[in-house]
């Protein structure tokens, strides 16, 4: 396991010292030198170098028992009711089973035969509802202890979750049992012609940079998929599936739940035609107000940017992007915010963008319908008087 | 009370840049941090230590300069630091980094709390708690914004969707945990005092007893086989005079674009 150079290509261009994120590389003579101590094998190098110059040697992984393993299957969250995010599974589910000419299946614990169908109509071929009463609220421990054992059972090529709160704490408990790799809030998920493998791509470093990453050798091949970034399915009534009841007793666990209170919030963005959002380009907290102004009078919500609210201007329900709310309005009047890709990713779904931002190199005019370079308190204060 | 922290060193900043002339990537990551979340953490666990007495250990994987970061937590607070360091551990995923803690956590001996940040900020997987309390066997939450403890249990709160639950875990648990939980002390300046003349233990994989084809890039089953900044699919028309922008907004709500 190292990072190789091949200096009888390396050309000394200096490309993989100015992208290492950890300083690891320099020009030695000339020609890129690794220093081992802070190197974490990261692999942007290797992508950045023009030549070619630069390698992971990696030695080949235990080994395989992946061709045992076929079908694709999602884990079909509730909360009152079916998560969209599980329609949105099961339709993406369809595309990747169709693409290597394989099925679908759902998990749905502690769901009805109506929801069944539903997921059947979305495109499962199969749904294993799980009719435990442990499986009737959302706790890691028994979920991980029937997920796993159906695992074990069927063997799954592919295993997808949606990357809400609980299914980015349940997917890691299930991987690690399981003893398999699992990428995070993955934004496109397809099949590699070639290798036939699921090519999960996602934000990385911090979301400033997209990495797209396979698992080679492990089954099930494991993601969890942002909500509302993939389309929801249009339902076919006239699909057929078979419904498997499973009451096969499940781990409990030492979690207890106490109480359970629904805090309602949180997934107005998610629902929002229009929403005026601001970055750190507002400046200064009170002029949050204005967005806040003109969010009402358009009939819509204020959203902001990550930054706000690690600063603590803001509560994490406003947050747009990738560690925040993914949202799909007709409308985003995106205000002060620079544009960082896990925002960006958060902000896909919008129809229509109005960027408005003082840098006019700033990236969000990139993924913007409209640009306008000015000041964004100034025109917030221009927008609520010229629409009063 | 023993409790152990589980922190990571990130880069302060998360910036990416394309240069355009080589079409390669350029990354100032400026000088490097303890992850934000793990803060919270560090904080959770010295306020367990006022409260019920005890020790608070710190637990990191990574190059030799995170004894730096380190030293920092044990200037706040922490007893005991212990620093996995081994070119073992390089390029690894989140199963192999969850093994890898794991094996730390075991030659620091019995404990009554593991905590972790919500997420790393550079990662942003939030994997890394949940895999540990797997491993571990130990029940667990993630996303913790309150959390009490009567010495055999805790009883803490996390946001799901649109509920908030509130859960009791007997001890030993493991927790991740969120800003909201608390907010981080500076460091004394006996604390810093202290911290300088404290030892930082560095550990190899087989020091810790670590399988080596379990750890670094051998023992991680994802591999990443590229990375790219997205390409942008809108067409951008710039308003140069705001005062139309009015009549654009109207137009969009009533349905036209």
């Amino acid at each position: 396991m190292a990072l190789v150079i091949d200096t009888s290509l390396c050309v000394g261009c200096g490309a993989c010292v100015g992208g290492c994120p950890n300083g690891a590389l320099e020009l030695v003579n000339g020609c890129a030198a690794v220093n081992e101590d802070a190197c974490v094998l990261c692999g942007v190098c290797v992508q950045n170098c023009p030549v070619g110059a630069i390698d992971i040697r990696r030695e080949t992984a235990s080994p395989d028992n992946t061709a045992q393993h076929r079908d694709v299957w999602v884990f079909a969250q509730r909360s009152e009711g079916l998560a969209e995010v599980s329609l949105e599974l099961t339709g993406l589910a369809r595309r990747l089973a169709d693409s290597k000419g394989q099925s679908v299946t759902a998990l749905l614990g502690g769901g009805t035969q109506d929801e069944a169908d539903v997921l059947i109509a979305a495109g499962a071929d199969r749904v294993i509802l799980g009719v435990q009463p442990a499986l009737q609220n959302q706790l890691e421990a028994p979920y991980t202890d029937w997920i796993c054992r159906l695992a074990a059972q069927y063997k799954p090529e592919i295993l997808l979750f949606g990357a809400t709160a609980f299914g980015r704490s349940l997917a890691p408990c299930v991987a690690a049992r399981l003893g398999t790799g699992l990428t995070a809030d993955c934004s496109v998920l397809d099949i590699d012609p070639d290798t036939g493998l699921l090519r999960q791509t996602r934000p990385a470093f911090g979301g400033n940079l997209m990495a797209t990453i396979v698992t080679p050798h492990h089954r099930p091949q494991m993601a969890t998929v942002r909500p509302g970034v993939m389309p929801l399915p249009v339902p076919d009534a006239a699909r057929r599936g078979e419904i498997i009841t499973d009451s096969e007793a499940v781990a409990a666990g030492l979690v207890e739940l106490l109480e359970e209170v629904r805090s309602g919030g949180g997934s107005a963005l998610q629902k929002a035609e229009i929403i005026v959002s601001v970055g750190r380009g507002i400046g200064q907290r009170k002029n949050m107000k204005l967005a806040e102004e003109l969010a009402a009078k358009l009939g819509g919500v204020m959203g902001v940017s990550r930054p706000l609210v690690e600063m603590g201007w803001a509560t994490q329900d406003r947050q747009i992007g990738q560690t925040g709310t993914a949202v799909a309005p007709r409308l985003l009047i995106a205000c002060g915010i620079s544009g960082a890709i896990q925002h960006l990713a958060g902000i896909a779904g919008a129809e229509t963008v109005i960027a408005v931002n003082t840098d006019p190199n700033a990236p969000i005019f990139g993924a913007a319908d409209y640009k306008v370079v000015a000041d964004a308190a100034d025109t917030l204060r221009a927008l609520i008087d010229a629409l009063a | 009370m023993r409790t152990i922290v589980c922190v990571k060193q990130v880069p302060a900043s998360n910036e990416v840049r394309l240069d355009e002339k080589t079409n390669t990537i350029i990354r100032d990551g400026g000088e490097a941090v303890i992850n934000p979340f793990d803060s919270h953490a560090l904080e959770a666990a010295l306020a367990l230590k006022e409260q019920f007495g005890g020790t608070v250990a710190v637990l990191s994987m990574g190059i030799p300069a995170a004894a730096d970061m380190l030293r920092q937590c044990v200037a706040r607070g922490a007893d005991e630091a212990l620093l996995l360091t081994d070119r073992a551990f390089a390029g690894a995923d989140t199963l192999a980094t969850s093994y890898a803690l794991s094996k730390g956590i075991e030659s620091l001996g019995d404990f009554d709390l593991l905590l972790c940040g919500k997420m790393a900020v550079d990662g942003d997987t939030a994997q890394i708690g949940p895999e540990l309390a797997t491993r571990l066997g130990l029940p667990h939450v993630s996303d913790v914004f309150s959390l009490e403890c009567d010495g055999a249990a805790v009883t803490v709160q996390r946001t799901l969707g649109g509920c908030v639950q509130t859960l009791r875990l007997p001890l030993p648990a493991v927790l991740t945990v969120t800003r909201e939980l608390n907010v981080p002390r500076l460091p004394s300046i006996a604390g810093v005092l202290r911290a300088e003349e404290a030892e930082i233990s560095c550990r190899s994989a087989a020091q810790v007893g670590a399988d080596e084809t379990q750890c670094g890039l051998k023992g991680s089953p994802t591999q990443v086989v590229a990375t790219f900044l997205p390409q942008r699919t809108r067409t951008v028309q710039e308003v140069t005079d705001t005062a139309t922008l009015p009549a654009i907004i109207h137009h969009i709500i009533k349905g036209g674009a």
